[in-house]
């Protein structure tokens, strides 16, 4: 079974980039005011490879140069000092740049009255607080690209779980899912809970590299995720994946075997996480000891939960693979124990066993 | 009542300026200060906190399997998620009557430990200190940075920088020695936290009953040869903020005003004993005193309880100031604690949270966020304790109860001495850290780094019991239970800027009430019913400004100090609000390096 089905294409013919004109400098308007918890911002700190502060530094050959604009990371003392690069794409004047949201868009259209769900910073002329839906309202459309960070930000995630009072969704659903930018790209989407580091680095530079001109736009998926990192599931890239395959399944925690009974989502869960680690490979989610929860998928949490059941739809199949793992599990067993002794000719007896000939010809 | 008494000074006649900074940067969340600046006498006169961020988790929390707990609060933070997963399961254990093999107890510090070094730092290092860098204090106090240009570092042969003023170059953002290294360092910690508990922020490995973890003997091995890498940065690092705070105090006399308030610490304890832990409420207040960071309440230098019972029967949550409807007259959750004592209607065990989104207005209603106090019987208070950032009033707490005593870390009853091992560089150390004489900016600043240093000191305790257990075969990790109908559960830890509580309530096998309680709603809070302010708004409000700049030009880093110095961390919830007082003008906020990111 596979579920490369569900990544079909959206950018299918890549420009040239020779017919495209390259940009020596671009800004990244970063806003995490949605429904988030900043964990993507403080994930994005956790990459080597390459670090932000290579990105900004300006030590990724072939790059525009970037100024991050970032509240967590931002050396200025806040408020309008912060503001003042966004308060100049709003009026058109600064350019280009790559819109990054972070968290869920809440519907400020459930409020009766004047009150907000989140907001960021202050209208200049009232005082009063100014909604992150404004923001997004007038930087979309100007935007060279956008770029949604997290699960948050791409289809909702924890904040938008059945019973929230705000009504929050992901970007795309707040937009429309047919939303362009300036550049022409679709919103591009980097889910994950919080995102992979150096999926979300890498998702950025391929964006840069194509506003320098040297890259096609990334390709992505119907989900609007990049295809590279989202294609495969979580069980393909496992090292607990052949414990399924031969019918070796953990019942608790304790066990280095599969965890599809024990809560485990991978088989059918878009991620890359297993086979690149958290943060220069090392940890993870089932490679490591933790049930796969789906956090990078749109149907994130309430599909997943109760997270440590087991899956529905693992019932059968696990059942089916029992007979012909169970098997395999034996066989196997016996090669293992077969190719688990040194040959007879290693011994330190007055005689050389070995088959040595010193005129041996084919 | 918690405000810190007022100076006394030669009044000039005030010139009252409005300034505010929102949204505040360098800290995770929406948080916004709207002060009154008077300008004649250089001081705050008022301070108001306010967070314009609501997300929900105590509403849409209810009605879900009460096992999905730790995963859920852990979203409630993009930096500590991993403290709440920790505190909820403590509080699940409590409920489901389950208690994890000691393990997991081990594996579980490993990770916490890890969390703190790697949280400490960067936020420290590379948020905090650039409002101490070079660059900073060149736009905000250029005689001062005159002076640290000619004063040689004290502490020098320890941290390799000459003068006080290398030591600030060292912190420029992005282009610093120190500021790259700490983010490299907060990289290397991360992966200890990943051996441990495989994902940074949100955890993949923790469960209510114990962990996933595979406990291989490589797993410690990774682990320590990584804590071994980084415990020379720690020992300087200590040195290095030694040398810069004592430095402000001496290069501008006065400086222990900014940011201080009554000492009103809370610490609800962290790094659990897995030999005698066992989750019961009923024994609580015995395994909490072993913990090996001291739960405790102070009040004006006097640990007024460290029984995690008292503690949690003191907790009251008031609005006043908050966006929310009252639930006073609603039906209670819990009447009685499993000990019997009367529980109250506000406390975390009976809130219910209904939002009501509106109009901010400082004279009312002005922040998302409630104000959590602490009932102190003796004296009938509602108590505005704060954490002091976390390291102050954790360690506060440790030396005053004098009971932890281990091979790397012992309490003496008026310090904590804490020894780390020979590293690359330096050799064998031993820190000492006395109770200060304020609680104030410097003091919140000055004990992160200390407790860097504690934490790692700890990890190798648990590191060497750890290992001695998965070498002698005691590799359990898990232990399974049955959720029950109907429970009550609390946990208490330290999240990394402070006090941590997760109160639940199981009906028919689902969540009837949940509500975490993090460090920031106890810092940012705003007025109360009683109109007492939170405890930003109390340092911040009186406190004397030191920065060279006039009303035109004023960046206001000795309030941006301030409010940093507790480690603000608003997705769990913050705010601040600015007087009656009459405007003469109203400034929006500073600037200093408009352009740069």
């Amino acid at each position: 079974m596979t579920t490369h089905s569900s990544t079909a294409e959206v950018s299918k013919e890549p420009e040239r980039s020779e017919d495209r004109q390259g940009i020596d400098e671009i800004h990244i308007l970063w806003i995490s005011e949605g429904m988030s918890c900043d964990g993507d911002t403080v994930s994005l700190t956790a990459a080597d490879q390459p670090s932000i502060e290579d990105l900004v530094l300006g030590l990724i050959p072939g790059l525009p140069k970037v100024n991050l604009v970032n509240k967590v990371l931002s050396p200025s003392l806040g408020g309008e000092d912060f503001l003042a690069p966004y308060r100049a794409a709003v009026r058109g004047e600064l350019g280009p740049f790559i819109l990054v949201i972070e968290g869920s868009i809440p519907n400020q259209n459930i409020i009766e009255g004047d009150g907000y769900w989140t907001s960021f910073g202050n209208d200049p002329e009232t005082g009063e607080p100014q909604t992150l839906n404004w923001w997004i309202d007038q930087l979309a459309p100007k935007a060279w690209a956008v770029v949604a960070a997290g699960t948050c930000a791409t289809f909702g995630g924890i904040h938008a779980m059945a019973g929230n009072p705000t009504g929050c969704m992901g970007l795309a659903d707040y937009l429309g899912w047919d939303y362009t930018s300036q550049a022409g790209l679709p919103i591009v989407n980097v889910p994950g809970c919080p995102i992979q580091p150096e999926n979300f680095m890498e998702t950025l530079i391929w964006v840069l590299y194509h506003a320098a001109g040297s890259a096609p736009p990334p390709p992505l998926d119907h989900m609007l995720r990049p295809q590279w990192l989202f294609g495969k599931t979580v069980h393909e890239g496992c090292d607990r994946g052949s414990y399924y395959e031969q019918a070796n399944f953990a019942t608790d925690y304790n066990s280095p075997k599969c965890l599809v009974k024990t809560g485990c989502w991978g088989p059918v869960v878009n991620c890359n996480v297993p086979k690149r680690g958290w943060m220069g490979g090392i940890g993870g989610c089932p490679n490591v000891g933790g049930i796969c929860i789906g956090c990078t998928m749109p149907g994130f949490p309430d599909a997943f939960m109760p997270f440590m059941d087991e899956p529905p739809g693992s019932t059968l199949s696990s059942l089916v693979i029992k007979p012909y793992g169970a098997v395999v599990r034996r066989l196997r067993g016996m090669t293992n124990e077969l190719v688990n002794h040194e040959p007879r000719w290693r011994h330190n007896k007055r005689k050389l066993t070995s088959g040595y000939d010193p005129r041996w010809r084919p | 009542m918690t405000t810190t008494e007022a100076r006394p000074t030669d009044r000039k006649s005030p010139e009252l300026v409005d300034m505010s900074w929102d949204p505040i940067t360098r800290i995770i969340g929406n948080l916004g200060i709207y002060t009154k600046i008077d300008f004649a006498n250089r001081e705050v006169v008022e301070c108001h906190s306010t967070s314009s961020l609501f997300r929900g988790y105590s509403v849409f929390m209810k009605g879900k399997d009460p096992r999905d707990a730790g995963f859920i609060t852990s979203r409630i933070c993009g930096i500590c998620g991993d403290n709440h997963t920790t505190c909820s399961d403590y509080a699940q254990q409590m409920a489901y009557g389950v208690k994890p093999p000691p393990l997991a107890d081990y594996i579980v510090n490993l990770g916490e430990a890890a969390e703190y070094m790697f949280d400490h730092t960067i936020f420290q290092d590379n948020l905090v200190f650039v409002d101490f860098c070079e660059a900073m204090v060149k736009a905000t106090n250029p005689s001062v940075l005159a002076r640290a240009e000619r004063t040689e570092a004290p502490r020098g042969d320890i941290h390799g920088y000459r003068t006080i003023a290398d030591i600030m170059k060292a912190f420029n953002p992005f282009e610093g020695e120190v500021y790259k290294e700490a983010l490299k360092v907060s990289r290397i910690t991360r992966e200890m936290f990943c051996l441990m508990e495989g994902r940074h922020v949100h955890p993949s490995t923790l469960y209510p009953g114990g962990v996933g973890t595979m406990p291989q003997p490589s797993v410690f091995t990774d682990y320590l040869s990584r804590l071994m890498k980084v415990i020379d940065f720690v020992k300087k690092a200590v040195a290095m903020n030694d040398d810069v705070f004592d430095f402000f105090y001496e290069a501008l006399p006065g400086y222990e005003e900014v940011g201080r308030r009554r000492v009103l610490l809370g610490c609800w304890g962290a790094f659990q004993d897995p030999k005698t832990v066992d989750y019961r409420y009923e024994t609580m207040n015995s395994w909490g005193k072993d913990m090996y960071v001291t739960p405790g309440i102070i009040v004006d230098g006097e640990l007024v309880t460290n029984n995690l019972v008292d503690i949690n029967l003191g907790l009251r949550i008031m609005l006043g100031s908050s966006y929310y409807e009252d639930w006073v007259n609603e039906s209670p959750f819990v009447t009685h604690d499993p000990l019997g004592n009367p529980v109250d209607m506000r406390h975390p065990w009976n809130q219910t949270t209904v939002p009501v989104p509106q109009k901010r207005n400082f004279d009312d209603k002005y922040s998302w966020v409630m104000s959590p106090r602490w009932f102190d019987q003796r004296t009938g208070d509602h108590l505005a304790l704060d954490t002091g950032g976390g390291p102050l009033a954790r360690l506060w707490s440790t030396a005053l109860s004098g009971l932890v005593d281990t091979p790397y870390v012992k309490s003496t009853g008026h310090s904590v001495r804490i020894s780390l091992p020979k590293g690359e560089s330096l050799p064998e150390t031993t820190l000492e850290w006395r109770i200060p004489q304020w609680s104030n900016t410097i003091e919140r600043d000055r004990a992160r780094p200390y407790f860097i240093a504690y934490a790692a000191a700890m990890a190798l305790q648990f590191l060497e019991e750890a290992m001695g257990m998965v070498r002698a075969g005691e590799t359990k990790v898990f232990e399974n239970y049955e959720v029950p109908d109907e429970a009550i559960g609390c946990g208490f830890h330290e999240a990394v800027r402070g006090v941590l509580s997760h109160h639940l309530v199981i009906k028919d096998k689902k969540i009837a009430n949940y509500h975490p309680y993090p460090p920031t709603p106890w810092n940012a809070s705003p007025r109360d019913m009683y109109g007492t302010p939170g405890p930003y708004e109390d340092a911040v409000q009186g406190q004397p400004i030191f920065e060279e700049n006039g009303p035109d030009d004023f960046k206001g880093v000795d309030i941006m100090r301030t409010v940093r110095s507790f480690d603000p961390c608003l997705p769990c919830g913050v705010h601040m609000y600015v007087g009656k007082g009459k405007t003469l003008t109203t400034l929006h906020s500073p600037t200093y390096g408009a352009n740069h990111g």
